[in-house]
């Protein structure tokens, strides 16, 4: 359909910005670069939005069921006559949301950073890797095929990593962004993996083909096993492996805290809104296969999530940086979806779980983007990451606290914004599959409202505290973007989801379930009262608990200690037991042969060299004898 | 045919220069005399191209031909040699063939 041609301008507008700034960006003043991107990324955002109101008010929807439109494609490698490789720009009700999302988030976070950013070394290549991401993602998110997506999944690693580590000359910066690449490339593997094993036996990577209904081409897997499970299933849990990988589940979940050593706004943008949600995305991508040919995959990612979800809340409860508050908030929130989508069944109103999940996945891409954004608002302010430096901030810093203000009540669920509607759609969706997943989601939601509210009444309220110079707000730049996403966040909830995103592209009756929403609005309440009384005006409250939850406040304080597990399996297992004697064998067995081999050439040759003495008389002898001596074999003997 | 010399006679003639020729140049340390002794060894050979020549194709003169080639030659390569010889004494002041022996080892 050549209509919808022009979407390919999406993606290589922001590579066209990346190639510009990182080759000539020195040669400009820093702003023209900073400028440069954000205009470049306005346009991509305008065209994103008229390619969804295109899509779903237009052209998109026929016969009730909304077409998946390839507007662009070519191939890109070609194998044999059925497998090969393309590369394309695929619309779908999905991708099409994703666009939405991922350009918004980016337009408002680059606008964001030329004021967060000002004055930075780096300032232009900060620009270039946002470019990159911001290419890459939007690359994922229309992908025709899987290896399409498999091949930009690991350009959004490259530039997530390059983004944590951008304070380069940071030490723990540096770290951070290690391993994330390192423990979201060791999921990739199994990605790659599964992509393999499901295309071995399917014979494609095309999205279009591999989720038909009703398609044959899983038979051929269908009759394989491997230790007691279909091999169609370990395909598609080994993709799932890839997903919670970049979407940091547990127990994949451990470089995401870290990651909050990047600038803030890159936090916002990849750590909360865009990259993170592309494992929901892909098991999204990919969801008829799990729905149905493989529901028992299925069954396991809706306990990951469900308990991903419960574990970030815990811990978020516990810490004092605010940026990694906020990063376990994305862990549970993600959980959320990951859950969402387990629970969710294919078709009609079986299929809320896949709507509430990509509702909850642009709902919550707008709150928490704001959330990470009013946070740098607020370190730009006060120059500190750690809660305990903050309080009685609301004085100084009006429109971050309305904003931020407004973003908590968003997160914590409470009606008539977004976040209810979202959550409320998911907690249904729980409630119809599975009770326990139910009552987990729902513990989590009070656990949410508490950990967000202790975090606003910590940073805006509590005691005044004296600071080294009064925090002023931050300028326009900044606080346009949080403004324009606290709007998002208060009406996006309003979007008629249930009609665009549905698991088989037709829309459904979506009702209100207030024996369900009651609760749920009741336990957030709950938790936001709890807060109040706990941190409102310092008390001693939170200490005594503290002290009297001992031991297992110190295990949640420390993240579960999940970290120094993965320590002790890396470092002293995998080094220690495998990787030393390799080590050892390399250095004594395999590079001592080599070295022998040059020892023995360089003793030789020691020795022979004495023979050239330079004095020309001695070749001459040495020539004549040698001639006289040939002479007499060839007469005398060979005769 | 020379009348009353035989073939052989003046080979063995030849040989002996040879001989000595490479004798010299083996045992003689000074440069100015190996190059001497080179010369004595082309000259052998000379006299071996002439005489073969003469004994067995007297119509023929390439043999006398390539003689006088190598006589040129040797003169030119004696004027090289003594070029270079002087290079050396410039040098090392000295001709002694022993003391020529920096690319030993």
């Amino acid at each position: 359909m050549a209509a919808f041609s022009y979407t390919v301008l999406i993606p290589l507008v922001p590579l066209f910005m990346f190639l510009i700034i990182g080759l000539f960006g020195m040669k400009f003043k820093p702003l023209v670069s900073g400028i440069a991107g954000t205009v470049g990324l306005g346009f991509i955002a305008i065209l994103s939005y008229i390619t969804a109101i295109n899509y779903f008010f237009g052209v998109g929807k026929v016969n009730e069921v909304f077409q998946t439109i390839i507007p662009v494609n070519f191939t890109w490698l070609q194998f044999t006559e059925t497998l090969h490789i393309d590369m394309g720009v695929m619309l779908d009700p999905i991708s099409v949301m994703m666009l939405v999302v991922v350009t918004t988030v980016s337009f408002m976070v680059h606008i964001y950073s030329l004021g967060y950013m000002k004055g930075e070394v780096g300032f232009e290549r900060f620009y270039a890797f946002l470019s990159l991401f911001t290419f890459s993602m939007l690359g994922l998110v229309i992908a025709t095929n899987i290896f399409q997506m498999y091949v930009f999944w690991e350009l959004v690693g490259v530039s997530s990593f390059l983004l944590i580590g951008f304070y380069y000359q940071k030490p723990s910066a540096v770290a951070a962004s290690k391993k994330a690449f390192i423990v979201t490339r060791f999921a990739d593997l199994g990605f790659l993996l599964g992509i393999l094993i499901v295309s071995f036996y399917t014979g494609t990577f095309d999205f279009g083909l591999l989720t038909k209904t009703g398609t044959s081409i899983f038979q051929s897997a269908g009759a394989a096993t491997f230790m007691g499970c279909s091999v169609l299933s370990w395909g598609m849990m080994l993709i799932f492996m890839g997903g919670a990988g970049k979407s940091a589940m547990f127990p994949l979940h451990i470089w995401l805290p870290d990651a909050m050593e990047g600038p803030t706004p890159v936090s916002a943008l990849i750590h909360a809104a865009t990259m993170v949600v592309a494992g929901v995305y892909l098991v999204a991508r990919m969801f008829p296969v799990y729905s149905i040919q493989t529901p028992d995959v299925l069954t396991i990612i809706s306990y990951i999530g469900g308990f991903t979800s419960l574990f970030a809340a815990v811990i978020a409860c516990t810490q004092y940086d605010i940026k990694r508050v906020l990063a376990f908030s994305t862990l549970s929130q993600i959980g959320y979806m990951i859950m969402s989508l387990g629970v969710s069944g294919y078709g009609g109103e079986e299929g809320l779980g896949y709507m509430a999940s990509m509702f909850h996945l642009f709902t919550h891409a707008m709150f928490k983007a704001l959330l990470f954004l009013g946070a740098g608002s607020i370190i730009h302010a006060v120059h500190s990451n750690s809660m305990q430096d903050m309080g009685g901030l609301r004085k100084y810093l009006p429109i971050t606290h309305i904003t931020f203000l407004i973003a908590c009540l968003t997160i914590s669920g409470v009606p008539p914004l977004s976040g209810f509607f979202s959550k409320d759609e998911i907690l249904v969706a729980a409630y119809n599959k599975n009770v326990i997943l139910f009552w987990v989601e729902w513990a989590v939601a009070g656990l949410t409202a508490f950990y967000m509210f202790r975090l606003y009444f910590n940073v805006f309220w509590g005691k005044d505290r004296h600071y080294h110079h009064t925090p002023h707000e931050s300028p326009l730049v900044m606080t346009l973007p949080l403004m324009i996403l606290a709007v998002a966040s208060v009406f996006s909830g309003f979007l008629p989801f249930h009609e665009l995103v549905t698991s088989d592209k037709m829309g459904f009756e979506s009702h209100m379930h207030y024996n369900i929403a009651i609760p749920s609005v009741a336990v957030g309440l709950l938790g936001i009262i709890i807060a109040f009384i706990f941190y409102k005006k310092e008390t001693g409250i939170p200490d005594k608990i503290s002290v009297a939850l001992g031991g297992f406040y110190k295990t949640v304080y420390n993240k579960f200690y999940i970290d120094e597990l993965y320590l002790f399996v890396t470092r002293k297992i995998i080094f220690g037991c495998i990787s030393r004697p390799i080590a050892w064998f390399d250095r004594h067995v395999i590079d001592a042969t080599m070295n022998g081999v040059a020892w023995v050439t360089n003793y030789a040759s020691e020795k022979v060299k004495g023979i050239q003495s330079g004095q020309v008389q001695h070749y001459a002898f040495v020539f004549v004898s040698g001639a006289i001596v040939l002479v007499l074999f060839f007469v005398y003997l060979l005769n | 045919m020379i009348q009353g010399i035989p073939f052989t006679h003046i080979l063995i003639v030849s040989t002996i220069m040879f001989f000595i020729g490479v004798a010299g140049f083996i045992t003689r340390k000074n440069l100015i005399t190996m190059l001497m002794s080179t010369e004595l060894i082309l000259n052998s050979v000379c006299i071996n191209f002439v005489v073969f020549n003469r004994y067995l194709y007297p119509i023929n003169l390439q043999g006398h031909f390539f003689t006088m080639i190598i006589v040129a030659i040797a003169a030119a390569e004696a004027s090289v040699a003594i070029a270079l010889i002087i290079n050396i004494y410039r040098r090392f002041s000295s001709i002694e063939v022993s003391d020529v022996s920096e690319m030993k080892n």
